[in-house]
């Protein structure tokens, strides 16, 4: 008896048709703003990814195999992989100690280390390498030095890594600070109360906390590490085959009328966008509340 | 006792500027910080400034303000510009759209939205000349209206909406799902019209992240180098950008050109970083929330 009475007053509660609730928009502006949205996003995301594969494979798969197997583009795949094999560890790290000191800690002056930490992202990464040419350069302020002791960092391995590790610094930093931040002390001092080292501490009691939101900051730095072009075209050299990375390379083969050589390439790099695109939304949907909230 | 003893003589400096913990491992972790920082990021960049310097007033003045810098200046501010506010006006109906409506395929579009901050500018470069390229899928038809697109300033300005997509969907999102759905309950029980709403409600209230993205936008798109390299033509004084002057000189080993121009640019950027700080103060009073 009871039972039909929620039902029936549950008929009641549901609008008529063509009813809409105040807070919201009509059917028609709801579908327009979606059309919008969508063609928009179409226009400047989807076109030009779908662009990037249908140009690699225009000439059929032997061609873009060829494309990818020419000597001076597999050295630039392993420079690409060597550079972001020092350059993302080594942000890592900083990213890992930066957030320790930053978020266990009270002291003056943090705001402005945090804003020194974020400074690498509002600099032009062209000017991300000049910096480095300025200091090392043949012209430079170390130039000489350098020179008399055979050194060789601009137009070499070693620029090409400072440049990366430059344009990647606040990845791993900028992920880990607010989520340590608001992790807050008391696990660590538990720790540390109950006799565990420092070390022990970090690696049992903070770590198992932070895993994913790391993952997520090392998952950006590395696209950006294997993808920077402007600041490593400053400090590269462009010398075939030694010091070109992936997306030179592409600028290379793209200059010299090589399509799809050129496209070749550029699709790994897109499929590497799109891996990091994939993992980072699943990380996003899995463990969200175990990583930095705030807009990315 | 004798650790009250240990404590006490410190200098009082020190126990002022950082507060005792239990946690161990500050001196090493900050240590490192500071260390890593200074090399990598401080120390070279202090060389670009004190490179300046050793410039005089007028030499730095007449670099500056040289014809060609000026016009590079303007293309990149202008088109930047342009971007942003296209950024601005889709980032917002995208941003909207995807935190408010519910609809097919909606998770996949939110995570495509981050796609230019993971793929790499010279890709998008190539892929865009590519499409706007007087024989490509969008630059063929809008070749037959007279419209050029590629190798022009228009490019540019395709480059850098491109670039600058993510900045206000991102800087927006959270402020939308952080909107007091009660307000607007309030404004269409006093009679407010749904535009009205819209308009005089909530529109003002997303004011300070809109602004924020724009700026966002426009910084990046201000320095962006990759993308727009390709799709511009780069023919000085016309769509030559200022981050590629700044290569131009270096390949010329003009050194003080080049990081008079790198300064003016640093500069600038400093400006806009200073603005979005201003916006968001203000928005604090105004909205309390940012």
């Amino acid at each position: 008896m009871s039972d039909t009475a929620i039902r029936s007053d549950r008929a009641a509660a549901t609008p008529p048709l063509g009813w809409r609730a105040p807070t919201t928009e009509s059917r028609t502006t709801k579908a327009v703003l979606i059309a919008a949205a969508m063609f928009f996003l179409a226009l400047f995301l989807l076109v030009p990814l779908l662009v990037v594969f249908v140009e690699a494979f225009s000439a059929g798969l032997p061609a873009f195999l060829k494309g990818l197997s020419d000597p001076d583009t597999i050295a630039a795949i392993k420079l690409t992989l060597l550079v972001a094999a020092i350059s993302v560890p080594a942000n890592c790290l900083f990213g890992v100690c930066a957030a320790w000191a930053i978020a266990k800690y009270e002291f003056r002056g943090k705001t402005i280390l945090m804003t020194l930490i974020d400074l690498p992202f509002s600099v032009s990464p062209v000017i991300a390498g000049l910096i480095y040419v300025i200091l090392f350069g043949s012209q430079g302020y170390l130039g000489p030095w350098l020179k008399a002791h055979d050194i060789q960092i601009i137009f070499a391995f070693p620029g090409i890594v400072l440049a990366t590790t430059f344009v990647t610094f606040p990845f791993v930093a900028r992920e880990l600070i607010p989520l340590m931040q608001e992790q807050g002390t008391h696990e660590e001092e538990a720790a540390v109360s109950l006799g565990a080292s420092g070390l022990q501490t970090f690696l049992r009691v903070t770590l198992p906390n932070i895993k994913w939101g790391l993952m997520y900051g090392v998952l950006l730095c590395n696209a950006r590490a294997m993808g920077e072009f402007g600041a490593v075209s400053v400090v590269s050299g462009h010398v075939r085959g030694e010091t070109n990375t992936m997306p030179l390379q592409i600028e290379i083969l793209y200059n010299d009328y090589q399509w799809v050589a050129a496209f070749a390439v550029a699709s790994l790099l897109a499929l590497l966008a799109l891996v990091t695109l994939i993992v980072k939304t699943v990380l996003e949907w899995r463990f969200g509340h175990e990583l930095a909230n705030g807009p990315r | 006792m004798s650790a009250t003893a240990a404590i006490s003589t410190r200098p009082a400096s020190w126990r002022t500027w950082r507060r005792p913990s239990v946690i161990p491992g500050f001196g090493i972790t900050f240590g490192f910080t500071l260390t890593y920082l200074s090399l990598i990021v401080l120390i070279p960049l202090a060389a670009l400034v004190l490179r300046t310097t050793e410039l005089s007033w007028q030499d730095y003045w007449a670099i500056a303000t040289n014809d060609r810098v000026l016009a590079s200046l303007k293309l990149s501010f202008g088109a930047a510009a342009i971007g942003a506010v296209l950024n601005t006006v889709f980032g917002l109906i995208v941003a909207w759209v995807l935190v408010r409506y519910e609809f097919t395929g909606k998770r996949v579009i939110d995570a495509i939205v981050d796609l230019p901050f993971a793929l790499p500018t010279a890709v998008a470069g190539i892929a865009l000349t590519a499409i706007f390229d007087k024989n490509g899928w969008i630059g063929k038809p809008l070749d037959a209206f007279g419209i050029e697109v590629a190798y022009t300033w228009l490019g540019v300005v395709v480059a850098l909406t491109f670039i600058g997509l993510p900045f206000v969907v991102r800087t927006l999102q959270p402020v939308i799902v952080e909107l007091d759905r009660e307000i607007e309950e309030a404004a269409a029980t006093l009679g407010a019209a749904r535009f009205q709403a819209i308009t005089r409600v909530i529109l003002p209230s997303l004011l300070p992240a809109l602004l924020t993205g724009f700026v966002l936008a426009l910084a990046r798109g201000v320095g962006e180098y990759g993308s727009v390299v390709f799709i511009a033509g780069n023919i000085p004084y016309k769509t030559e950008i200022t981050p590629l002057l700044i290569v131009i000189r270096l390949t010329e080993f003009d050194y003080s050109g080049a990081t008079a121009i790198a300064t003016v640019m640093l500069a600038l950027s400093f400006l806009m970083f200073l603005t979005i700080n201003i916006i968001q103060a203000w928005a604090r009073r105004r909205f309390g929330h940012v």
